[in-house]
């Protein structure tokens, strides 16, 4: 079996949080990526962020499309329920399952091939009916498990491991993203954890579609000279908008907090965000100024990383399909069903 | 061509209407066909459309049947109430010798346009319409209600009861109502004081409907839906299965709605195609909810990927598939059974799928509220297989009933206070020996109970697993499941012939009601048939054993390649020469007298010819 699990073994004065969770609590099984993958960063960064906000771990769905970061699911939040559907698919079932309960997180987790490609539709449409989850692409432009083609994400003139130029455009999801209306959008390097995590801890938090592209170089097929998505490229065009904390609004969690500098969001459910700019011109409310300033970076070939785009005021699917609070999936035959007596009237109607 | 005397029938004749689609004639037709019922007569009507929105052919025939035969009758059309210029040749030409040609006779036709073995019946239906109405939708749509009254002049009928209908249509609405109404007077008085009426053709009062409903599959099965308790539908419009999804979508706005906050206790979503419509599906029964999907063939091939992952990992689907003629695109708006091999093993890899053949809209209501707890009971697919016979149609059929007792069976659910308990938990163990494991909602507990859902090999603690064994292990228990399967779904139903006979028939779905009045009309040739109408797949072992009890069956349905014929060779190792196929497959609904001759003839061939080589 290529499974392996990790010992359960805790250290007695390891660090816990509000509900008493450890680190460990939030990890799963041991990965079986190549060492050194940037998708493990990010499993990293979401066991970090789920950390920080302290969730209550089976409160999370996983729900991943097929790839290389569609495994990562089993390598973080180990008593949650996770799901490992088909390739690009991952959006509608993701949907389907917050429409039976809305009671609990959404982690989409997907990679270049599988949202940008075969579930580029699935991607868009989920985008666009506002389901409320965390989206994140663990974006390498690469298709690992298949050792190296392009993705539709790799640049145009960029080169794979075997010296192939990549000839056709690419796709910008975070660009689309922004289009179809995504109420938190923003884009990140997996190597930047100290920016990756609060991204992530705010994408939870929100309510509505959050969408994170994270450039996560692939170890194996796309780390080379030639490649715009290798940790040296990425490392010297990163051009980060701003740094992010989030505020659950009863317990801060505050990384490097500079008054001077802080923007704070106030978010649909309450919670704050706290935006640090480095950019003293970017306005993060601004959808329109968010498209222009992707693409003028682009045009430059800069990765703009941070939080580009919220909308704190954001709602979600269930909210357009105006949905009782209660969960569906808990709803029996006596709130459901309307009995013979309205089956009589129907019937009587029908003659 | 000899003058032919004119057809004189009560209560037993079909009736044609020639349109054009999008001139408002549907709702004046189906009120032609309800106000028959009125009188206490059966019908039996069809709608017959080509695939397009407007201005092209339409046709919507009526079977008047005091017998009761709701099948189609083919063989011609007793009366023809000819509308459409464009199909004027082939509508008259399809009159049987003897039968009545009706028309708008404001302007004069060449002689030449009429036959004369049939009787000619003109109204200037134009120019009364024009000499009373200004406005030209207006002229459009009453100009169908004037045809309606003096239809009802020529047939006799009782005009009080028609004008109940209209009544009971614009409740509320008095001048759309007492408008409706003049409209059907002016067609009718002009009728009776120009024509001789009523013709050899009349509709008398009987009490033959009984306390019977006259509904279309696809709302039928709709209804089962929402009593089966499905809170989530994810669906992309195809024909013939869009108005399933739509009457959902209306009986829940009636029926779904909590009365104090508004909000709705059901989410349906119009997905971007028929993969991300499974995809939904899958998603929220996964999460716990009854979900379904509604689709036709070309919607299942898309959606096969889905299926295999929802047979291998086991978790519980509803699809609707109203059937149409394929392959590819087909015959969007022609009936067929054409799906069974495709549904019943769809998907790559060793799969089979629970199917469910309704043959009328009241099993369609009861076998899709069903399909809920079987998918939720078995946690796998379910197939409704309806078609657009049945689907699109509307059909006289027992009232519908529910059981207020009846709670949802919501299978083997693992709860918190199970676990909490010290129940093992494996999410693909066979704890029964039924083949059906317990599973956990997301959500359920802290510490335990959790797994990860794939579409990969796993064992029986659902942790990913290559080995040949568990792997063997695993589709062996899938194989388990489904032969539990065989006494969960709906059995099949029996009826002998009234002498003993070494022949028997086996049909289902659409088919039934031609196969009843078939069986009658063969035992008036002399041929004695056992009958079985098969209600499900997998087959009950009932299905074999009727089988083994007659010297050869025939297998009738509608598609080319026998597919229910390969599905009964394949799953019970029955010798296929035991097995003749009857099969119609143009896109028109099967008929009683199309099964008469086929199984009539094959009967006669047997007589004089050894039975292995008249049924090979």
């Amino acid at each position: 079996m290529t499974y392996i699990a990790k010992p359960k073994f805790q250290h007695p004065g390891i660090k816990k949080n509000a509900l008493g969770y450890s680190h460990r609590d939030y990890e799963g099984k041991i990965s079986t990526l190549c060492a050194g993958c940037g998708h493990d960063s990010i499993t990293a960064s979401i066991i970090e962020a789920c950390f920080e906000l302290s969730i209550e771990p089976h409160r999370v769905a996983k729900i991943s499309g097929i790839g290389c970061s569609s495994k990562t699911p089993d390598y973080f939040l180990g008593n949650s329920h996770g799901f490992n559907t088909v390739h690009g698919r991952m959006p509608s079932v993701l949907t389907g399952a917050n429409l039976a309960n809305r009671e609990l997180i959404y982690l989409g987790v997907s990679g270049d091939g599988d949202s940008a490609s075969i579930g580029f539709g699935q991607f868009a449409h989920a985008i666009r009916r506002g389901v409320n989850m965390a989206y994140i692409v663990e974006n390498n432009g690469v298709y690992g498990l298949t050792k190296g083609q392009f993705s539709a994400t790799a640049d145009r003139g960029s080169k794979s491991k075997k010296g192939v130029t990549n000839t056709d455009n690419p796709i910008d999801l975070v660009g689309i993203a922004l289009q179809l209306g995504a109420t938190y959008v923003a884009r990140s390097f997996s190597g930047d954890k100290k920016q990756l995590v609060p991204i992530i801890a705010g994408a939870i938090q929100h309510k509505g579609a959050a969408f994170i592209d994270v450039i996560s170089p692939c170890i194996a097929f796309n780390n080379h000279a030639g490649s715009t998505k290798s940790f040296d490229y990425v490392r010297e065009h990163n051009d980060a908008v701003n740094r992010l904390d989030v505020l659950t609004g009863r317990d801060p969690i505050e990384i490097d907090q500079d008054p001077g500098t802080v923007q704070i969001v106030e978010q649909h459910d309450g919670s704050r965000l706290a935006l640090r700019k480095i950019d003293a011109d970017y306005d993060p409310h601004d959808r329109l100024g968010a498209m222009t300033f992707l693409q003028k970076h682009s045009a430059q070939g800069q990765i703009v990383t941070g939080l580009l785009y919220v909308d704190a005021e954001a709602d979600d699917l269930h909210s357009h399909l105006n949905t009782v609070e209660r969960p569906l999936n808990r709803l029996e035959a006596a709130d459901l069903c309307p009995g013979q007596s309205v089956l009589d009237k129907i019937n009587a109607s029908l003659r | 061509m000899s003058q032919q005397a004119p057809l004189s029938s009560v209560n037993d004749f079909v009736v044609r209407f020639a349109n054009v689609n999008g001139s408002g004639s549907a709702s004046a037709n189906e009120l032609f066909a309800r106000a028959v019922l009125r009188h206490g007569v059966p019908v039996s009507p069809r709608n017959i459309f080509p695939s397009n929105i407007q201005g092209l052919p339409t046709w919507y025939e009526v079977r008047v049947t005091e017998a009761g035969h709701l099948g189609a009758r083919g063989g011609g059309t007793d009366l023809m109430v000819a509308m459409n210029p464009q199909t004027w040749d082939k509508d008259v030409a399809g009159i049987v010798a003897g039968g009545y040609l009706f028309y708008d006779s404001t302007k004069p036709m060449p002689s030449t346009k009429f036959r004369d073995d049939i009787t000619v019946i003109g109204v200037p239906l134009t120019a009364i319409t024009n000499s009373t109405y200004n406005d030209p939708r207006q002229r459009q749509l009453f100009k169908n209600i004037i045809y309606l009254g003096a239809l009802s002049a020529l047939l006799d009928m009782d005009p009080k009861l028609i004008e109940q209908l209209i009544g009971e249509q614009y409740k509320g609405k008095e001048k759309l109502l007492s408008s409706n109404v003049h409209a059907l007077h002016l067609g009718r008085d002009w009728a009776l004081q120009n024509l001789k009426c009523p013709i050899g053709l009349r509709i008398k009062k009987a009490d033959k409907v009984g306390d019977r409903v006259f509904i279309e599959g696809n709302n039928a099965a709709a209804l089962g839906a929402v009593y089966g308790g499905a809170t989530v539908c994810a669906w992309y419009p195809i024909t013939p299965s869009s108005s399933l999804a739509e009457a959902f979508s209306n009986h829940c706005k009636k029926l779904r709605h909590d009365p104090e906050t508004g909000q709705a206790k059901y989410a349906i979503v119009q997905a971007e195609d028929e993969l991300a419509s499974i995809g939904m599906v899958v998603g929220a029964s996964w999460n716990g909810a009854r979900a379904f999907t509604t689709t036709s063939g070309p919607g299942v091939s898309l959606m096969t990927e889905f299926i295999g992952l929802s047979y291998f990992a086991e978790i519980p689907a509803v699809i609707m598939n109203v059937q149409r003629a394929g392959p590819s695109t087909g015959m969007p708006t022609r009936t067929q059974q054409c799906d069974l091999i495709a549904c019943g093993y769809a998907s790559h890899g060793d799969t089979k799928h629970v199917m469910l053949f309704p043959e009328d809209p009241a099993e369609a209501f009861e076998f899709a509220a069903a399909a809920f707890d079987l998918a939720e009971r078995l946690q796998t697919t379910i197939f409704l297989m309806l078609d657009l016979d049945i689907g699109m149609n509307q059909r006289l059929c027992r009232p519908l009933k529910w059981d207020d007792a009846k709670q949802y069976d919501r299978g083997k659910v693992m709860t918190a206070e199970m676990l909490d308990e010290g129940r093992e938990f494996g999410r693909y163990l066979d704890v029964d020996g039924d083949g059906i494991p317990f599973r956990t909602y997301p959500g359920t507990h802290p510490t335990e109970g959790s797994y990860f859902t794939r579409g990969t090999s796993r064992d029986r603690y659902a942790r990913y697993s290559e080995e040949g064994a568990v792997y063997a292990d695993n589709v062996q228990r899938l194989l388990r499941k489904f032969q539990t399967a065989q006494d969960m779904v709906p059995r099949p139903l029996q009826a002998n012939a009234s002498k003993p006979t070494k022949y028997g028939v086996i049909y289902f779905g659409s088919t039934a009601p031609a196969m009843d009045e078939a069986i009658g009309l063969l035992e008036s040739r002399g041929c004695q048939l056992d009958r079985l109408r098969i209600r499900a797949f997998p087959f009950h072992s009932s299905v074999a054993s009727f089988i083994a009890e007659h010297d050869f069956v025939y297998v009738v349905e509608q598609n080319r390649d026998a597919q229910l014929r390969q599905l009964i060779v394949n799953e019970n190792g029955i010798d296929p020469v035991r097995l003749v196929p009857v099969l119609h497959y143009d896109g028109t609904p099967i008929t009683a007298r199309f099964i008469a001759d086929a199984i009539g003839d094959h009967q006669d061939q047997i007589k004089v010819t050894p039975l292995r080589k008249a049924v090979s």
